[in-house]
């Protein structure tokens, strides 16, 4: 199994990098587009920025269901426990 | 009804520093912001020298996580773009913004962006491509990002005829404003191409300096013992703006654009005619627009890349259009020896420097210039700046492609 906490916490740091945002204004429940402030090119850049640091490559109907850092992570760690 | 066209505002991102004042005094001074080429890789090319803009930052004007999304040579413009908005004191909220326009040229657009994608694509493979490559290269982004900052929704777009771009860009500018459908431009040129792609490419072309033993030596325009020019990266962008406007709301009037022509060789893709037939049909036709006799010309930014044909062509030329002996009277120079050929953005650059020669009454030196060719015989103010008055200058700008492009600015008189 996957630790999830440990994922959350390099997930909220490759957000905060990205967006230049500071880690503890970002949560679980964080929007990615709404909240965050990110454009359809910063989620494109996001979506790269996890397959590379997690080496997964996430599909695409996969990547539309992601709004929240929430949804990221969970997708995330079930594509790391089917590997 | 014609109307007048004043420059206002002037920005500089050069070799020689990133600010108008700074690099203006240390190119009359004599200085050369040539060096070696600051790349790891450096030893395996043939030309390792380069004007460039080494401790460089677009910040505070881009947000640091913005940086990555805006390439260079947009960066460059981005920069030089604001300083000369807030030297001319425009506010873009209070114009009409369909009566605004930023048209900016450059010449090759995100050469070292391209090379990091390539690289990416054969390493990981095509999904792994920043989806911001293609906001980056084009090379259309410098003058879009300086819309979208002040609001601009009048013509904005980007020009390409290589290193006449930026004049080219100037001479749209003028026309617009000239014939009212404009009050006031973001303009110039701009470009950052000393990339691997862009040293090597021109290198194989044979057109770079290879004086490797002494870079602050390498570039000599007009001089017997030039090979060729020395690559250099930054932007010259000035504020465009008709006249009566620039009054109305009390503008310092740092000159006035007066003519313009624009010519095409239409013989070679890159070898200039070594006549100067077409390059002396555009500073002709620039007297003509600026309705000037030859003599009345008293300062020629010389294009004077220091490629061995050039600089012939360029003062068969100058020769052509004013004749002999008024060619022989016009004070010449090429900045360029100082700061390298910064392509795209050597016309706007190249302007701010025309504009300070009339306000100071100075024309910057041809430094290196110590052997001149016998086949240059104009007076290329060597090695030191001289003081004289300057009330009517013309730039000229030629580039690949054949593309001559001349402006001509006067002294402000009301």
């Amino acid at each position: 199994m996957a630790d999830e906490k440990q994922i959350e916490a390099k997930i909220i740091e490759i957000i905060a990098e990205q967006l230049g945002r500071e880690k503890d204004t970002i949560t679980s429940a964080s929007d990615i587009a709404n909240d965050l402030g990110a454009d359809s090119l910063d989620v494109a850049e996001l979506m790269i920025a996890f397959e590379e640091s997690f080496d997964i490559d996430i599909d695409e109907e996969n990547a539309q269901n992601i709004a929240t850092v929430g949804d990221v992570v969970k997708q995330i760690v079930s594509q790391l426990d089917e590997n | 009804m014609s109307k007048r066209v004043v420059i206002t505002g002037l920005g500089i991102v050069s070799p020689l520093g990133y600010d108008v004042e700074t690099a203006w005094r240390r190119l009359r001074e004599g200085e050369s912001g040539v060096s070696l080429w600051e790349n790891p890789l450096r030893d395996i090319f043939r030309a390792r020298i380069a004007g460039q803009c080494l401790d460089f930052t677009p910040e505070p004007y881009i947000e640091p996580k913005d940086v990555k999304k805006v390439e260079r040579f947009a960066q460059f413009a981005y920069v030089a773009g604001i300083r000369a908005v807030e030297a001319a004191g425009l506010d873009f909220s209070r114009e009409n913004p369909f009566r605004c326009a930023s048209i900016v040229g450059c010449g090759v657009g995100g050469l070292a962006e391209i090379e990091r994608q390539d690289e990416k694509l054969t390493k990981s493979g095509p999904s792994r491509i920043s989806p911001f490559t293609i906001p980056k290269i084009m090379l259309n982004a410098a003058s879009a990002h300086l819309a979208i900052r002040y609001g601009i929704h009048g013509p904005v777009y980007g020009v390409a005829t290589a290193c006449a771009s930026a004049n080219n860009a100037m001479i749209d500018v003028y026309k617009a404003i000239k014939c009212g459908e404009i009050d006031v431009a973001i303009t110039g040129g701009t470009e950052a191409a000393v990339s691997k792609l862009g040293v090597a490419g021109f290198g194989a072309m044979r057109a770079l300096s290879e004086r490797n033993d002494a870079p602050e030596k390498a570039s000599r325009p007009f001089d017997s013992d030039r090979d060729g020019f020395v690559i250099g990266e930054g932007a010259g962008i000035l504020v465009f703006e008709e006249l009566e406007h620039a009054k109305k709301r009390g503008a310092n009037i740092l000159a006035e654009v007066v003519g313009y022509g624009a010519t095409t060789d239409a013989t070679h893709i890159t070898q200039p005619d070594e006549e100067g037939i077409y390059a002396g049909a555009a500073v002709e036709a620039t007297l003509r627009s600026a309705g000037w006799n030859p003599e009345d010309v008293d300062y020629i930014n010389a294009h004077g890349t220091a490629t061995k044909l050039g600089d012939v062509a360029e003062t068969a030329a100058i020769k052509r259009a004013l004749g002999e002996d008024a060619a022989k009277k016009v004070a010449v120079s090429s900045t360029k020896s100082a700061i390298g050929h910064l392509l795209g953005g050597s016309g706007g650059v190249e302007l701010v420097f025309s504009v300070l020669s009339t306000r100071d009454g100075v024309v910057p030196p041809t430094l290196n210039l110590e052997n001149p060719d016998p086949k240059c015989d104009l007076d290329y103010t060597p090695l030191v700046a001289r003081e004289r008055k300057i009330d009517r200058v013309i730039s000229n700008s030629f580039g690949f492609g054949g593309h001559n492009a001349c402006i001509a600015i006067a002294r402000f008189v009301d």
